[in-house]
């Protein structure tokens, strides 16, 4: 086991693509991080540069207490799982999964022996004997599992190991993955562009954009405060409504309502400057009536989530989101109301979260 | 209408004359080695053996198509090990105007074995004291073949993922041991593709054995089938189409077998 440590990290692709832009990471033993970000934000590009199959421009990469960034991948100590998994196709599930042993130069017994015990306990001991085109995307994820499990590495790195999957199973994968790596305790670092996944799953989790890392954080902390305006809207399965507003004195003006200061953002604020006013349409209270501090408007559209219903209103020229229960949801076209909860609401000034 | 029922007889009996054309020769090889004192014309067989009583009593008939094999065999081994290597490295390394040097070595490979460079191909041979040595020949054998097989396997490399190789990369595999346990694997067909070609390439070739080797016991079939003439001057039918059966028949038969193994095909593309 062994903390990952980025210093300074960049990585300009022949051709001058820079997919990642002095990157600064720390990564503790035993943490399973989740990296996440939109396409083409240099997330592959940083776990292949953690692994050594792209070699570094600048930086360093520490894991443990070595320096690695020159090292062979081989020598790193670590395990990759590939966002198509990599299985080889000619070996069967013994075999491939007894694949990093055979490298240590285990004996075919000895290996064949461990092969079974890590498939055992995946559940995969009625189908060692099958080669990985006979085998559903779900049990194929099992066998890239079992076969970094067995590599003892010191920490694991996962490119999207979900994404080959049906949105039930991955669920379930979710779920035991998550377990699987309580179990070992491996520090692992796994690429989402899923943010309920990295959400779901992560100890913590960095939210990457354009090769920057635009925050890191425990899920709760990036959920609840989004340190800009691009995690704000890239994070949470409904986006976060961002209003341009103004101060005025002890309240906002945002939509051409007045709403207060949100908790986080009290006595920071300079009378009259231009702000952004941020709050997930789960922190709306809606209703048909006016209340103090609410954001009124039209009825536009009503989405169904199931157990909740999300609400967009028309307030002036900007739209307005709020989750509403189910049972509760208005018709459209008529006047609604959502107020803001005053200690989840968030102040950005420009793009950046304005708090204590 | 009769001008499409006349167009059609034409067309068949183009065909049929075509087929005729193609077929007759084999016809021949087929049933002259099994008539006594054959001629040019086929004729139903009277099923003698006495042909291959003749071939087998003629001292370098059957110890030429070892030589092939030997020279065969040893070239397809060369050029495929090294072919294989060679197309990896092409495959998967970058480098500027890779393509250009491929597309050279295929030109040049051409002139190699061509009849171009005969000349300065035997002095060289003389000078490395490789004349009349079979090792010799086999090297300038695959000298000819290998960029063509590196052009056609480097094909056959770029179209495997890269992530099977960089799977074991991480697991902490060595180059070679990516080559003999990840892509040699991968690429099996495309090997015995090569193996197949460089085999058949050998078996026919006779300019170069022809010219390299003097002695005819190291002589391969090719160039034995040369010699078979009458006293007379004439060409012998008797040993010449008993010898050309034996001749095919290996080629044929690794043809059957090496396409039931792999189950690829061998008009077109080589790629799966
Ligand atoms: N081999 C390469 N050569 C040049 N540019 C590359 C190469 N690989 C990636 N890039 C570029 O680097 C940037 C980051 O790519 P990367 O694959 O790391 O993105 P990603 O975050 O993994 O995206 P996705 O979610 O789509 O997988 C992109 O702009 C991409 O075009
Ligand atoms: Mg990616």
């Amino acid at each position: 086991m062994a903390a990952i440590e980025l210093r300074g990290l960049t990585k300009v692709y022949p051709g001058g693509v820079k997919a990642l832009d002095s990157l600064d990471l720390a990564i503790p033993d035993g943490e399973f991080f989740a990296l996440l970000g939109p396409s083409g934000c240099g997330k592959t590009t940083l776990l292949r540069t953690i692994a050594g199959l792209e070699t570094a421009t600048g930086g360093a990469v520490v894991i443990g207490d070595r320096d690695v960034t020159g090292v062979q991948p081989g020598a790193r100590d670590i395990a990759m799982v590939f966002q198509d998994y990599a299985l080889f196709p000619h070996m069967d599930v013994t075999d491939n999964i007894a694949y990093p042993l055979r490298i240590k130069k285990v004996g075919k017994a000895d290996r064949q022996r461990k092969a079974l015990e890590v498939g055992t306990r995946l559940g995969l001991d009625q189908l060692m004997d099958r080669r990985p085109g006979q085998l559903s995307g779900g049990q194929q994820q099992r066998v890239a599992l079992a076969r970094v499990m067995a590599t003892q590495a010191k920490a694991f790195l996962f490119d999207e190991p979900l994404s080959n999957l049906d949105a039930r199973l991955r669920l379930e994968a979710r779920t035991f993955l998550k377990k699987l790596q309580r179990e070992l305790g491996v520090t692992t670092v796994f690429v989402t562009h899923d943010q309920a996944e990295a959400l779901a799953m992560a100890d913590r989790m960095a939210v990457m954009e354009a090769g920057h890392i635009r925050q890191i954080g425990t899920p709760a902390e990036v959920f609840q405060r989004p340190a800009n305006t691009f995690v704000a809207a890239f994070i949470g399965s409904t986006p976060m409504n961002l209003l341009d507003g103004t101060v005025r004195g002890d309240t906002l003006e945002v939509a051409g309502c007045k709403v207060p200061v949100p908790v986080s953002a009290e006595g920071l604020l300079v009378d009259g400057e231009r702000i952004v006013y941020g709050v997930r349409p789960e922190y709306n209270t809606y209703s048909a009536e006016p209340a103090e501090g609410s954001l009124g408007g039209k009825v536009a559209i009503v989405e169904n989530l199931g157990a909740s219903h999300l609400v967009t209103l028309e307030v002036g020229d900007v739209l307005v989101q709020a989750v509403v229960p189910e049972g509760d949801e208005p018709e459209l076209g008529v006047d609604g109301f959502a107020t803001p909860r005053r200690d989840r609401a968030l102040v950005y000034r420009d793009g950046e979260l304005v708090s204590a | 209408m009769t001008r499409f029922v006349l167009g059609r007889i034409g067309f068949y009996t183009l065909i049929a004359v075509l087929l005729a054309f193609f077929t007759i020769p084999l016809l021949w090889l087929a049933a002259a080695p099994f008539t006594s004192d054959p001629t040019y014309e086929v004729r139903v067989p009277d099923f003698t053996l006495d042909n291959f009583t003749a071939i087998l009593e003629h001292p370098y008939a059957l110890p030429s198509l070892l030589n092939s094999l030997v020279l065969a065999v040893g070239t397809a081994l060369l050029v495929v090990l090294f072919a294989a290597l060679a197309a990896y490295a092409l495959s998967r390394v970058r480098l500027p105007g890779r393509d250009a040097l491929l597309y050279a070595l295929l030109l040049l490979s051409s002139i190699i074995t061509g009849t171009a460079a005969m000349v300065p191909l035997f002095q060289l041979a003389v000078e490395l004291n490789l004349i009349d040595s079979q090792l010799g020949l086999i090297l300038i054998l695959s000298g000819g073949l290998l960029p063509a097989a590196i052009f056609m396997l480097k094909d056959f490399m770029d179209s495997t993922p890269k992530s099977y190789e960089e799977s074991a990369r991480v697991f902490g595999a060595s180059p070679l041991q990516i080559v003999r346990h990840v892509v040699v694997p991968l690429v099996r067909p495309g090997l015995a593709t090569i193996a197949v070609w460089a085999v058949a390439n050998v078996w026919g070739n006779f300019l170069m054995p022809y010219l390299l080797l003097s002695d005819v016991e190291k002589q391969p079939a090719a160039v034995i089938m040369y010699t078979l003439y009458t006293e007379g001057g004439q060409a012998n039918l008797t040993l010449l189409s008993t010898f050309g059966l034996l001749y095919s028949v290996p080629v044929v038969l690794m043809y059957l077998f090496v396409s039931k193994k792999y189950g690829f095909r061998f008009h077109g593309g080589i790629k799966r």
